[in-house]
C-alpha cells in the first residue's frame, strides 16, 4: 500500500511540534522508506583509508542491501551491490580484503575491481548464439560516488548533487573530519564496530542530530568521568565563559550541536594523557593559522540524513545506523585518529574512545536502553495513535553569524534540530518526489 | 612416590585450584557481588575483548583483531572500575533494573606440566565459557567463547593478571556489553 503525501502530512506536524508514534513502527511506512529515502538519499560508504590500494576492498551496506567497495586498477575508489548477476550469490564474503577479482562460487562468474564482468562459466560453449552483451551485465553499480575529506558517499539517484545535498552542513563534515592541525588527513583506526539493537533507524539518527535535553541519560557516566581529563564527566569542558555550543539545523534535513570557542580560550583538553595535550596544542595553533576563524568552530555531534551520524571531537567517530527491519537496526562504527599522530596519541584516544561509544561504551549504552523501549513501548495499538512531542524551542528560532545558513535556537535546548530532520524526512516519503517509477 | 606421580599431583592440584577460583569468580559476579569481583583482578590487569572479522582462508589468521586495533573493550583496573562504579550509582538506565546473569565455564586447561607456582609466577589458563543474560521480560543473550587469563600467584592465592575474552561472533549479537566475563 503506497504512503501518499497526505498521509505524511498527518504523520509529520510542523504546526503543532507533534510527530505520529507510526513513522517508527508501521511496517508499511518502512517498505515505502527503502524506496524513497534509502533509494535516492546519499549514504555513506565508508573512509578512503579503509581501500589504501588498488586490490583492498571493505564490505559496507546502503539501506539493507550489502555493497562492495574497492580501489580499483585506476585508483578509483568504486562501490556496486554485492550479489552476482547471474544468480545473485554475494560475490564477497570477507568483511575486508585484497584481491585482483571477485569470483562467485555458485557457478564462477568472475568481476574485476571495478565491477566489470570477467568471466562467465562456459562462455564459449553456450553463449555465442545469442546477443549476450558483456558490458550489460558486470555488478550494478551506484549512480555517483562522492568524497569529502576522505568520507565515501554513494548514491542510487543519478540526478544526485553531493553539494546540493550538503548544503551549508557540509561545514559539519569538513572541519570534523580533517586532522587537528586543519590540513592534514585523518584515518580509521581499523576494524568497525557492528552491533545490533531493537530499535527503529531514525531515533538513532535524532539522538545524534542533537538531542538537547537528555542529560539525565548520561547522569551515571559523566558521575563516574570517563572524559580525557582528570575529572568527572565525559569529554573536557570549555574552559571560557565565551565559549557555547549552538545547535545548527539546516533545511537539507541535516543538524547538529556546534561548539564556537572563544579564541582566547587555551582548550586545556586531553590533561589525562600529556602527550597528547601536547599534540592537540601543537595542532591547534596550526589549525588557527590554516583555517582563521573557522579554526573555533568545532562540530561536536550530528547527523547527515537520513543515516549517518558523527561525533567531530570527543569522541571522533562515525555511526551510521542501517536498518534490517522496522524495529531492527545495525549500527556500524568507527573511530578517527590524524593519520600523523604519534603513536602514543592513538594509542590514548583508541582507549578514550571505546569507552564512550560502542556496545561496551559507558555512554552510548544508555542511549541505546531508551532507543529500545521507546521504540517497543510505541508498538502498542492504543499507544501508537497518539503523537509524540517535539515541541521544545518552538518560536525560538534565531541564527548565529558563524554558521551561514544554519537555523539555531535561541536557549539552545531547543528540539528544533529534530523536526528539521522529519521534516526533510517527509519530503522524501512524499509519494509526488518518487525518482524511480 | 616416583617423579612422574609427583607431577601429575602437583597438576591436579594446581588444576583443581584454578578451577575453584573461576567457580568462586563465577558465583560473585553472578550473584551481583560486583565489587568483589573487582577483587579478583590485580592492580596491572588488562581486560581485552576484541573483535571478530570473516576473512578469507588466506588470512584466517587475521579474524581477531590484533592489539591496536579496535576492540569491544580493552580496559586497565581503573576503567573496569569505572563500569562497576557506573552500575552502582543506581541509574545507569543500561542496568536499571539489574540483567540477571548465568555464566559457565568449563574446557578449564592448564599446561601439563605446570609445576608449583610461587609467589609472584604466572599461569596461563584457558577456558570456554557460555554467558546467559536476561533483562526486563524477554531481552536474551546467549554468548559463547573462549578466554585466556594469566593468573598471578600473589598472597597464596590467585590474581588475574591478563584476560582475553574472545567471542564466537563478528557482528555483536547482543544490544549492549554492561555484562562482565
Amino acid at each position: 500500500m503506497g504512503i501518499s503525501t497526505p498521509m505524511i502530512q498527518n504523520l509529520v506536524n510542523g504546526q503543532r511540534g507533534e510527530i505520529s508514534r507510526e513513522i517508527f513502527v508501521n511496517e508499511d511506512i518502512y517498505q515505502q522508506e527503502r524506496e524513497r529515502v534509502f533509494g535516492r538519499a546519499w549514504l555513506y560508504i565508508g573512509h578512503e583509508s579503509q581501500v589504501k590500494e588498488p586490490g583492498d576492498f571493505v564490505l559496507s551496506r546502503m539501506g539493507e542491501e550489502s555493497v562492495i567497495m574497492t580501489r580499483d586498477r585506476a585508483g578509483a575508489v568504486q562501490v556496486m551491490l554485492n550479489s552476482c548477476r547471474h544468480r545473485g550469490m554475494r560475490v564477497c564474503r570477507y568483511d575486508e580484503g585484497h584481491t585482483e577479482k571477485f569470483y562467485c562460487p555458485y557457478h564462477g562468474w568472475a568481476y574485476n575491481l571495478d565491477g566489470a564482468l570477467s568471466h562467465v562459466t562456459e562462455f564459449d560453449t553456450e553463449y555465442k548464439r545469442q546477443d549476450f552483451k558483456w558490458e550489460e551485465w558486470g555488478l550494478i553499480k551506484v549512480a555517483k560516488i562522492a568524497i569529502l575529506q576522505g568520507t565515501i558517499w554513494a548514491t542510487w539517484d543519478p540526478k544526485a548533487d553531493f553539494d546540493a545535498y550538503l548544503g551549508n552542513a557540509r561545514q559539519m563534515i569538513d572541519l570534523s573530519f580533517r586532522a587537528w592541525d586543519g590540513e592534514g588527513e585523518v584515518e580509521v583506526i581499523g576494524t568497525t564496530q557492528k552491533w545490533i539493537i531493537p530499535s527503529n533507524w531514525k531515533i538513532v539518527a535524532e539522538n545524534f542530530a542533537g538531542d538537547m535535553l537528555h542529560v539525565v541519560s548520561h547522569r551515571s557516566v559523566d558521575i563516574v568521568g570517563i572524559g580525557p581529563n582528570k575529572a568527572a564527566g565525559r569529554r573536557d569542558a570549555s574552559s571560557s565563559g565565551n565559549s557555547s555550543y549552538v545547535q545548527a539545523s539546516y533545511p537539507e534535513g541535516h543538524a547538529g550541536v556546534i561548539g564556537l570557542f572563544d579564541k582566547d580560550d587555551p582548550r586545556p583538553d586531553y590533561s589525562a594523557s600529556p602527550a597528547t595535550a601536547e599534540y592537540f596544542q601543537r595542532c591547534y595553533a596550526k589549525r588557527k593559522k590554516a583555517l582563521g576563524n573557522e579554526a573555533f568552530i568545532s562540530p561536536a555531534v550530528g547527523s547527515i540524513f537520513p543515516n549517518m551520524s558523527f561525533h567531530g571531537n570527543q569522541p571522533r567517530t562515525i555511526l551510521v545506523g542501517h536498518p534490517i527491519g522496522v524495529d531492527k537496526t545495525e549500527l556500524w562504527r568507527q573511530y578517527f585518529v590524524d593519520k600523523d599522530a604519534p603513536d602514543e596519541v592513538k594509542a590514548f584516544l583508541r582507549s578514550y574512545y571505546i569507552k564512550y561509544s560502542g556496545p561496551a561504551g559507558l555512554t552510548e549504552q544508555d542511549d541505546m536502553e531508551n532507543w529500545n523501549y521507546a521504540t517497543n513501548a510505541s508498538k502498542g495499538y492504543m499507544a501508537r495513535k497518539f503523537p509524540y512531542n517535539y515541541a521544545a524551542g518552538m518560536g525560538y528560532e534565531t541564527s548565529v553569524d558563524e554558521l551561514p545558513g544554519a537555523v539555531s535556537a535561541i536557549k539552545g535546548s531547543s528540539e528544533s534540530n529534530a523536526r528539521a530532520y522529519y521534516n526533510r524526512w517527509s519530503q522524501y516519503m512524499d509519494d509526488s518526489h518518487v525518482v524511480f517509477k | 612416590m616416583s617423579a612422574t606421580d609427583s607431577d601429575r599431583l602437583n597438576y591436579l592440584y594446581l588444576v583443581r585450584e584454578v578451577e575453584d577460583f573461576f567457580y568462586e569468580e563465577m558465583e560473585i559476579l553472578d550473584d551481583r557481588q560486583f565489587e568483589r569481583w573487582l577483587d579478583f583482578f590485580s592492580e596491572d590487569v588488562r581486560y581485552w575483548m576484541p573483535m571478530r572479522k570473516n576473512m578469507a582462508f588466506r588470512d584466517r589468521e587475521r579474524d581477531i583483531t590484533g592489539s591496536t586495533d579496535v576492540a569491544w573493550i580493552d580496559d586497565d583496573k581503573i576503567s573496569l572500575t569505572k563500569r562497576v562504579k557506573q552500575i552502582l550509582t543506581g541509574i545507569h538506565w543500561a542496568e536499571e533494573p539489574l540483567s540477571r546473569v548465568s555464566h559457565l565455564i568449563s574446557n578449564i586447561r592448564i599446561a601439563r606440566d605446570a609445576a608449583a607456582l610461587t609467589e609472584g609466577d604466572e599461569l596461563e589458563v584457558r577456558s570456554n565459557f557460555l554467558l546467559h543474560r536476561n533483562r526486563l521480560e524477554t531481552e536474551t543473550d546467549f554468548l559463547a567463547g573462549r578466554r585466556i587469563d594469566v593468573l598471578r600467584r600473589t598472597g597464596g592465592r590467585f590474581l588475574i593478571a591478563k584476560r582475553t575474552i574472545i567471542i564466537d561472533q563478528s557482528v555483536l549479537l547482543a544490544k549492549n556489553l554492561t555484562f562482565f566475563f
